[in-house]
């Protein structure tokens, strides 16, 4: 009998093991490749490219070395906290909570108008965004046609403008989870709390976010870890410029890697930027737990 | 965890079937006579398309049984080098034929992607028709050639009479030093103060271009230079160096170039070819010997009155010093992949590509300075623009980059010291100073010269 249960229980690990075998092939083993390769002098051209050799920290070394690394790091996280953390997270918590009150049409009209921007590919949206700010773009005519003279965005606010076309573009993806997570929460309780005599903002800090806390662990996860990896809409929209006031770390990466060929140094920014999302996972895995108390 | 779980793993299944449809997309177990050609397209250069278009045609009619395979890369110089040093790092993905930048023939000889064609060039009758600068160019560090170059190209003055005129300044033009420039771009700019009087790339966004078409004209007009030939070592600390910035200085913060913000975008030169300079608006840039090929019939910016209306003139040394100007001198080359199947037919489809009819109709449609003595003879080339003559005789004040492996990291420190420059960030002194510790950085103190 408890053979069989065992066997049982095996058998319906088998449906994972696709996905399983999937993750290590496409995430795992990309990942060990690119920490093995941030400890070799692997390029593109030159004498390294065929026969790359073992060069221990070196890469490391040179990278914390590097004058362009700090204000990289602070750049991605800047990036990271503005655009999704608070930009695409609190609006769209705010436009899944004014949707569900608002009438139907309404909220259809605004769900279309938000999931357009993310449902457009990646370079796509980099290049309207940069159509958008550009000098002679959109909004500086928009500015124009109210009176106002716009400065050149993408030249004298970089991180701005790439800040903005960021939460513009992911905001749909919050909205969604969080459009699911408030159909969750139970009518009952936040009425019997009305009854109590709960003001909006007491329902909303006592009622609504602790029981859809968990979403937004997970939401904050997602974003961030999607919003840490964006690299088409900044390199299209100014290329890491001017002066590299908006090279973060991918953009860095990639010129290293790919500009330079420079491959060992390049996978060297690209394993800081694993570490990056890994200390950002285990803060949200943490504050996953805590609800589970 | 349940719905980040289910989330991820669509993804997965998601980049699965994109990774199986990519290797479905690739040629099955190519056989043995194929060739696969790799080279550059834009919408703005198809000259090479055609080439090779017309080379299979020719090619696959006198070999039967042969199929050559062309592969077109559609992207910008520095993104086309890094697909293809991506698709030579395999033998898998690795072209027969493919179209190399001449600064990059040493670095990739070193990585092995390149076949040794001394034994195959003795044998062909063409190649004592090529000039010696332009056998130098596919030259690799142990004095084998290992590429064939295309065509190569200078740089000069490219200004409009028109606005010239205006500002009282007869044409032809030739300024003697920069500060004849200056005095020049100041004259216009008071003439008309809506006007970009003299325009030089500045930044990373142009890339190769900045420092091409702008920065290595001044610099090579000092009495310094980026690298020493002789001891193998980057030169830094230079007067000359810290000069061409401020020279650059001059220019932006006079307002005679193009405003900072321009100089910026990367597609500044489109605007500087399609719009300033046919409708009057600029006076004056630095381009390459190309340039006629963008408003000739036919290319990107059409513009029928270019041959009269615009003038050339050689870019001049700082105060007019021997040899009395300067120009630069890049160019593109075919070669055969070092792990190529069939290098004897690979060299086959080669020297067809470059035959004389080949290379006559290539080096007119691109603008090109011609390699062959039976080219550059022909009379459909020297009548192929107003320009030829004036721009081929740079050649004998033109330089080349050092084609070293660390080239590109030196060529993006001097794009950045250009870009503090034009932007305020950085006085000439600190930005020649960053150089000089970026080039350090870099390569590494063994490698420095201080001058």
């Amino acid at each position: 009998m408890a053979e069989r249960r065992t066997v049982r229980r095996q058998l319906r690990l088998l449906p994972v093991v696709p996905s399983v075998l999937l993750l290590l092939l496409f995430l795992a083993a990309p990942v060990l490749w690119s920490f093995h390769a941030s400890f070799t002098n692997a390029a593109l051209t030159g004498r390294n490219a065929r026969n790359p050799a073992w060069t221990g920290v070196e890469n490391y070394v040179r990278l914390f070395s590097d004058s362009a690394f700090p204000a990289a790091v602070l750049l991605t996280i800047v990036f990271v906290v503005a655009s999704a953390v608070v930009g695409q997270n609190l609006l769209g918590l705010l436009i899944a909570g004014l949707m569900t009150r608002a009438r139907k049409p309404v909220s259809a009209v605004v769900g279309t108008a938000v999931v357009a921007a993310w449902v457009l590919p990646e370079i796509v949206a980099a290049f309207a965004a940069y159509a958008y700010f550009s000098k002679d773009g959109t909004l500086n005519q928009l500015l124009g046609n109210a009176g106002a003279a716009g400065p050149d965005w993408l030249y004298a606010y970089p991180m701005v403008a790439v800040v903005l076309a960021n939460i513009w573009r992911g905001t749909a993806f919050s909205m969604l989870v969080y459009r699911a997570a408030l159909a969750d929460v139970p009518r009952d309780i936040s009425e019997a709390a009305l009854m109590d005599g709960a003001s909006g903002w007491q329902r909303l800090v006592f009622i609504t976010l602790p029981l859809i806390r968990s979403s937004i662990a997970t939401n904050l996860m997602l974003v961030t870890l999607q919003t840490l990896a964006v690299f088409t809409l900044i390199w299209v929209m100014t290329a890491g410029g001017p002066s590299n006031a908006s090279t973060t770390l991918p953009v860095l990466a990639y010129q290293e890697a790919f500009k330079f060929g420079d491959i060992g140094y390049g996978t060297a920014i690209a394993s800081v930027l694993i570490v990056l999302g890994l200390v950002f996972g285990i803060a949200y895995v943490r504050l996953l737990k805590g609800d589970k108390r | 965890m349940h719905r980040p779980a289910k989330f991820l793993a669509a993804m997965m299944s998601a980049a699965a079937l994109l990774a199986t449809s990519a290797c479905s997309a690739e040629q099955p177990a190519a056989e043995n006579r194929t060739l696969k050609i790799v080279y550059q397209k834009t919408d703005s250069f198809t000259a090479l398309d055609t080439l090779f278009k017309d080379a299979k045609k020719d090619f696959e009619a006198a070999n039967q049984g042969t199929t050559v395979e062309l592969q077109p890369i559609e992207a910008n110089d520095d993104d086309y080098g890094t697909k293809l040093a991506l698709a030579l790092r395999s033998s898998e993905t690795a072209p027969d034929v493919f179209y190399e930048d001449t600064f990059k023939v040493r670095s990739d000889v070193d990585a092995g992607y390149l076949l040794k064609l001394d034994g195959y060039l003795e044998k062909w009758a063409d190649w004592k028709l090529y000039n010696e600068a332009a056998k130098a160019a596919g030259t690799g560090d142990d004095g084998g050639i290992y590429a064939v170059p295309l065509g190569t190209d200078t740089r000069a003055i490219w200004y409009n009479k028109k606005v010239l005129q205006k500002a009282g300044i007869s044409v032809p033009w030739q300024p003697r030093s920069w500060e004849e420039i200056l005095d020049a771009a100041r004259k216009m700019k008071a003439a008309d103060p809506s006007l970009v009087p003299f325009n030089m790339y500045a930044g990373k966004a142009t890339g190769e271009g900045t420092v091409m078409q702008s920065f290595y004209e001044l610099l090579y007009g000092t009495d310094s230079e980026l690298y020493d030939q002789q001891e193998k070592k980057w030169v830094i600390g230079s007067r000359g160096f810290t000069d061409s910035l401020s020279f650059l200085k001059t220019l932006y913060d006079e307002g005679l170039a193009v405003t900072p913000a321009e100089a910026l975008d990367a597609n500044v030169w489109k605007k500087v070819f399609g719009d300033w300079l046919p409708q009057g608006k600029m006076g004056a840039t630095v381009e390459g010997s190309y340039t006629p090929s963008f408003w000739q019939k036919g290319g990107n910016y059409e513009w029928a009155g270019y041959a009269e209306d615009m003038g050339v003139a050689k870019f001049p040394t700082q105060r007019g010093q021997e040899p009395g100007g300067v120009s630069m001198s890049g160019g593109w080359t075919l070669a055969v992949g070092a792990d190529s199947k069939n290098p004897d037919l690979a060299f086959k489809f080669l020297s067809e590509a470059l035959s004389k009819k080949n290379s006559l109709a290539f080096t007119v449609s691109g603008s090109q300075i011609a390699v062959r003595t039976d080219v550059a003879a022909e009379p459909e080339y020297l009548a192929a623009n107003p320009f030829v003559k004036d721009v081929s005789e740079l050649v004998s004040v033109t330089h080349y980059r050092p084609a070293t492996a660390d080239y590109p990291r030196i060529s993006a420190a001097v794009q950045e010291a250009t870009e503090a420059v034009i932007t305020g960030a950085l006085s000439p002194q600190e930005a020649a100073a960053q150089y000089d510790k970026s080039v350090r950085d870099q390569v590494g103190d063994a490698k420095v010269l201080q001058k």
